[in-house]
C-alpha cells in the first residue's frame, strides 16, 4: 500500500466515521457510581436510568426514530473523576448530564455552560440554579433542597396543628456543601414560624454519630430532620432507634429516603419519614413494559432486583424527563437528531401534565412539570413517604404539595444574583 | 448530682466505648506492623471483606453470583437458607486464613528485604484488589448483619442513673449502647487471648521473637514465611471481630473500609507496636474527641471529632514521638 492509497483509505474511513457520528444515536451520558462506599445508592439509580432508555429503544425504536446511545462513566461519587467523565464524554454529542453529585454539579456549572451543554441536577446541586435567567444551562426540576426543607416544615406544621412557636427542630446534616444547603432556608422559616433550630453536623462518612445523638437525647427536639447520604443515613436511623427517638418525628430529605437507609435498622425504623418528589413502589403500568422489554429480554442494567425501589424509580424518572425533553426539542426544532443546544431548548420548554404521565405508564407518579426560561426548578413540590418495616415498603402519606414560595423565591433571587455578580453574568430577559 | 455532671460522665462513658471500637480496628494494624514492620493499609478492607464473607455464609449467598449468571446465563443467587452463625464465623475464619496464605504466597514472599515503603505500597494494591474481589463475590448492596448481639440503649442503666440526679431536675438517665458494652467485653477477651497466645504458645513465642529481631529469629530456625501467614491470619481474625461490631451498627457496606481512618490517630497515639497501646490509645482518642465535641463543638459549628482525634494524637507526639507505648527507636551512628 503506497502513501496515496493509505491517505485515501484514511480519508474515506474518517468520512465514514464522521458520517456515522453525524447520523448517530442520541447520546445520553450516565455519570454513575457502581463502585465505592456509595455504590449501594448509585447502582439502583444507574439501573433505573439505563433501563428506561433501553425500554424506549426496544419498545419505541428510540426517540422520534433516533436510537438512544447510553454512555456510562464510573465516577465513584468522586468529584475529580466526575469532571474527567464529563471531559471524556462531552465530545460524543452528549445531550444532557445528570451528574448525580452536588460536588460534580458545582464543577460542571461553569464548564457545561461554556460548552453549551445542559445539566440536569434533579433534586440536588446548586439550589439557586432554579433561576433560569442566571443559570441558562442548569436545570434542577422538579424540586430543590430549599423546596424540600420548606415542605418538611409544612408537614411538621400540619402535624402540630399549624403552630410551631416554641417548638424545637434539629437538623442532622452531612458536613458538606450538600448538607449545609437547607440551613439558610430553615433559619428563615424559623423566623417566620417561631421554632428553634439546632444544627448538628456529621463529618464524612458518618460512621460515628454518637455525640450528635447523645445531644439529641439530652435536648429532646420535637422533630429531627436529616440531610444525609450513604452510611450516614443508616447510622443516624440506627442511633435514633437506639435512643428510642419517635421515628414518625424523624424526617429525611429525599437522599435519606431509600430502602438501603432503613432496612439495616430493622423493625426499629418503622414509621421513619422522608420527603420524595416522585412515586414509590412498582405499582405503575410502566413496570409491565420494563419487565417485558428489558428485564425478561435480558437487557436490564442490573439483575432486576432493584425494580420499584426508591432510587431505581428516581433514575427511571430522570431518564423519562430527559426523553420527554428530547421529544420537546425535536418538536421545537423540527429535527430528530438534536444537538445539546437544542436539547437545552427542549428542557426549557418541558411540560408534562397528568394526562401525559398516564400515557407514559406513570399515572400520579409525580407533579405536573412546567419549566420556563425563568424557572428551571419546576414545580418545587414534594410528598412525604413513610416506612413500614413489616412490609418493607414505603408509602406516600401526603399529596404532592408546594413549598413556601414567599420564603424560597427571595432566597433564590439573592443567591443567584450573587452568583451572577461574581461571574459577570447578565441575567437573561425572560 | 447535677445533670451537667451526669451528662459529662455519660459522654466519657460513651467515649470509652467508642474508643474500644477504634481499638478493635487498630489492633489488626499493630499485630502486622509488630511482626513484619508492614503498615497494612488494607486492614480496613480486611474488616469489610471478613464481614461481607460472614454475611454471605449466613444468608446462603452464592459467591460470584453476578459473574456466574452473566457468563453462563444462569440465575443463581442463593444456595439455600444459609447457615448458623457460629459455623459461618468459623468458615469465614477459614477464608481469612486462606487469604493470609495467599497474601504471603503471592505478595509478601516476592517482596522480602524490600524497603518498608514498597511493602506499604503493596498493601495499598491489596486493599484495592480485596475491595474489588469483595464486590465481585458478594455484591455492593448493603447487607444486614445479625450475629445475635443485643443493641440499643440499656433500660436498666437508664433507670439506675436516673436516681442519681438531684431531686426536681429533669434527667432522663444515662445512655449506653448495649452493643458497645458487648464490644468492650469482646475486646478485653481478645486482648487476653492474644496475650496468652503470645506468652504461652510456641507459635506465640516465635511471633515475639520475629517481632524483636527478624535476623535472630531466622538464625534459630523460625520460618519467617510461616510467621507471616500466622500474623495475617490473626489480623484477619481481629478484622472479622471489628467487621462484626461495626457492621452490626450500620449494616455491612463498602464504607466499612473507611473505619481504618479512625484507627490512624489511635496508632499514632498508642504506638504502632503495642497491643496495650492500641487499647489505651483508642480509649484516649474516644474520650478526648467526645468530650471536645460535647464541650467545645457547639461553639465552633460541631463535627470536630474527625480532626480533633488527629490533633490530640499530634499533641501526644510532641512529647512521645514513638507513641505512648511504642518502642523508642535508637539509631547509633
Amino acid at each position: 500500500m503506497n502513501l496515496k492509497t493509505l491517505t485515501t483509505a484514511t480519508v474515506a474511513a474518517s468520512m465514514a466515521l464522521g458520517a456515522g457520528i453525524a447520523s448517530a444515536d442520541l447520546t445520553f451520558p450516565s455519570l454513575s457510581y457502581r463502585t465505592g462506599p456509595y455504590a449501594p445508592n448509585g447502582i439502583p439509580f444507574a439501573d433505573g436510568y439505563a433501563d428506561y432508555f433501553t425500554l424506549i429503544n426496544e419498545r419505541d425504536g428510540g426517540i422520534g426514530g433516533e436510537m438512544i446511545n447510553l454512555v456510562e462513566c464510573e465516577t465513584g461519587y468522586n468529584t475529580e473523576k466526575g469532571v474527567e467523565c464529563y471531559e471524556s464524554t462531552k465530545g460524543q454529542g452528549s445531550l444532557v448530564y445528570q451528574p448525580l453529585s452536588t460536588g460534580i454539579t458545582y464543577q460542571l456549572i461553569p464548564k457545561a455552560t461554556a460548552d453549551g451543554i445542559p445539566v440536569h441536577s434533579m433534586g440536588y446541586g446548586r439550589t439557586s440554579a432554579a433561576n433560569g435567567k442566571v443559570f441558562s444551562n442548569i436545570f434542577n426540576y422538579p424540586g430543590n433542597y430549599w423546596d424540600a426543607a420548606s415542605i418538611i416544615v409544612k408537614h411538621i406544621l400540619d402535624q402540630e396543628g399549624g403552630d410551631l412557636s416554641g417548638k424545637s427542630l434539629a437538623l442532622v446534616y452531612h458536613n458538606s456543601a450538600y448538607g449545609k444547603e437547607p440551613i439558610r432556608t430553615l433559619e428563615e422559616l424559623a423566623k417566620k414560624h417561631g421554632y428553634s433550630l439546632t444544627l448538628l453536623a456529621v463529618d464524612h462518612p458518618g460512621q460515628e454519630q454518637k455525640s450528635q445523638w447523645l445531644q439529641i437525647r439530652r435536648e429532646r427536639p420535637d422533630y429531627v430532620m436529616m440531610w444525609g447520604w450513604g452510611v450516614m443515613n443508616q447510622v443516624a436511623i440506627q442511633e435514633a432507634v437506639n435512643i428510642r427517638y419517635p421515628m414518625d418525628h424523624f424526617i429525611g430529605v429525599w437522599w435519606s429516603a431509600s430502602e438501603n437507609d432503613v432496612i439495616p435498622a430493622g423493625e426499629g425504623a418503622n414509621g421513619y419519614k422522608a420527603i420524595n418528589f416522585h412515586g414509590v413502589g412498582d405499582g405503575f403500568p410502566i413496570y409491565d413494559d420494563i419487565r417485558k422489554y428489558v428485564v425478561d429480554a435480558g437487557k436490564a442494567a442490573g439483575d432486576g432486583s432493584n425494580l420499584g425501589t426508591v432510587l431505581y424509580n428516581r433514575g427511571m424518572y430522570a431518564a423519562m424527563l430527559a426523553v420527554e425533553a428530547a421529544r420537546t426539542a425535536q418538536e421545537i426544532h423540527g429535527v430528530s437528531a438534536i444537538n445539546p443546544a437544542q436539547m437545552r431548548d427542549g428542557m426549557e420548554a418541558l411540560k408534562i401534565d397528568q394526562a401525559r404521565m398516564a400515557e407514559l405508564g406513570l399515572p400520579d407518579f409525580g407533579p405536573d412539570i412546567n419549566v420556563t426560561c425563568a424557572n428551571h426548578g419546576g414545580p418545587g413540590e414534594g410528598a412525604i413517604q413513610q416506612w413500614d418495616a413489616a412490609s418493607q415498603s414505603w408509602s406516600l402519606i401526603t399529596d404532592f404539595v408546594g413549598s413556601d414560595r414567599e420564603v424560597i423565591d427571595p432566597l433564590i433571587a439573592e443567591d443567584s444574583a450573587a452568583f451572577a455578580a461574581e461571574n459577570n453574568i447578565t441575567p437573561r430577559d425572560c | 448530682m447535677s445533670p451537667v455532671v451526669l451528662n459529662t460522665i455519660e459522654v466519657i462513658l460513651n467515649g470509652l466505648m467508642t474508643g474500644v471500637m477504634y481499638s478493635l480496628v487498630a489492633l489488626g494494624f499493630v499485630l502486622i506492623f509488630k511482626a513484619s514492620g508492614i503498615f497494612n493499609y488494607a486492614q480496613g478492607v480486611l474488616a469489610l471483606f471478613a464481614a461481607l464473607t460472614l454475611v454471605g455464609f449466613q444468608t446462603g449467598q452464592v459467591p460470584f453470583a453476578h459473574v456466574i449468571n452473566a457468563t453462563f446465563g444462569t440465575d443463581y443467587h442463593h444456595w439455600g437458607e444459609g447457615m448458623n452463625t457460629v459455623l459461618a464465623i468459623l468458615l469465614t475464619m477459614a477464608v481469612m486464613v486462606l487469604l493470609a496464605w495467599l497474601v504471603e504466597r503471592l505478595v509478601l514472599r516476592h517482596l522480602v528485604n524490600q524497603e518498608p515503603i514498597i511493602l506499604f505500597m503493596a498493601t495499598i494494591g491489596l486493599a484495592f484488589f480485596l475491595e474489588g474481589l469483595g464486590d465481585l463475590m458478594w455484591g455492593a448492596n448493603i447487607k444486614v448483619l445479625d450475629v445475635g448481639l443485643p443493641s440499643g440503649g440499656s433500660f436498666w442503666w437508664e433507670d439506675v442513673t436516673r436516681t442519681w440526679a438531684a431531686e426536681g431536675t429533669e434527667y432522663w438517665g444515662m445512655y449506653i449502647d448495649v452493643l458497645d458494652v458487648w464490644a468492650a467485653g469482646i475486646a478485653v477477651v481478645l486482648v487476653v487471648v492474644l496475650t496468652l497466645f503470645s506468652q504461652y504458645t510456641e507459635t506465640g513465642r516465635a511471633l515475639r521473637a520475629v517481632a524483636d529481631d527478624h535476623q535472630a529469629a531466622l538464625t534459630v530456625g523460625i520460618s519467617l514465611r510461616t510467621i507471616w501467614v500466622v500474623v495475617w491470619s490473626i489480623a484477619g481474625f481481629v478484622a472479622l471481630v471489628a467487621g462484626i461490631m461495626w457492621g452490626a451498627k450500620s449494616g455491612v457496606q463498602f464504607s466499612l473500609s473507611l473505619i481504618a481512618l479512625k484507627a490512624l490517630p489511635v496508632l499514632i497515639l498508642g504506638g504502632f507496636t503495642s497491643i496495650p497501646g492500641a487499647i489505651v490509645g483508642g480509649l484516649i482518642i474516644g474520650v478526648g474527641e467526645k468530650l471536645f465535641e460535647f464541650a467545645i463543638g457547639p461553639m465552633i459549628g460541631g463535627a470536630t471529632e474527625n480532626w480533633f482525634a488527629y490533633v490530640l494524637a499530634l499533641f501526644f507526639l510532641m512529647f512521645r514521638p514513638q507513641g505512648l507505648f511504642g518502642e523508642r527507636i535508637i539509631e547509633r551512628v
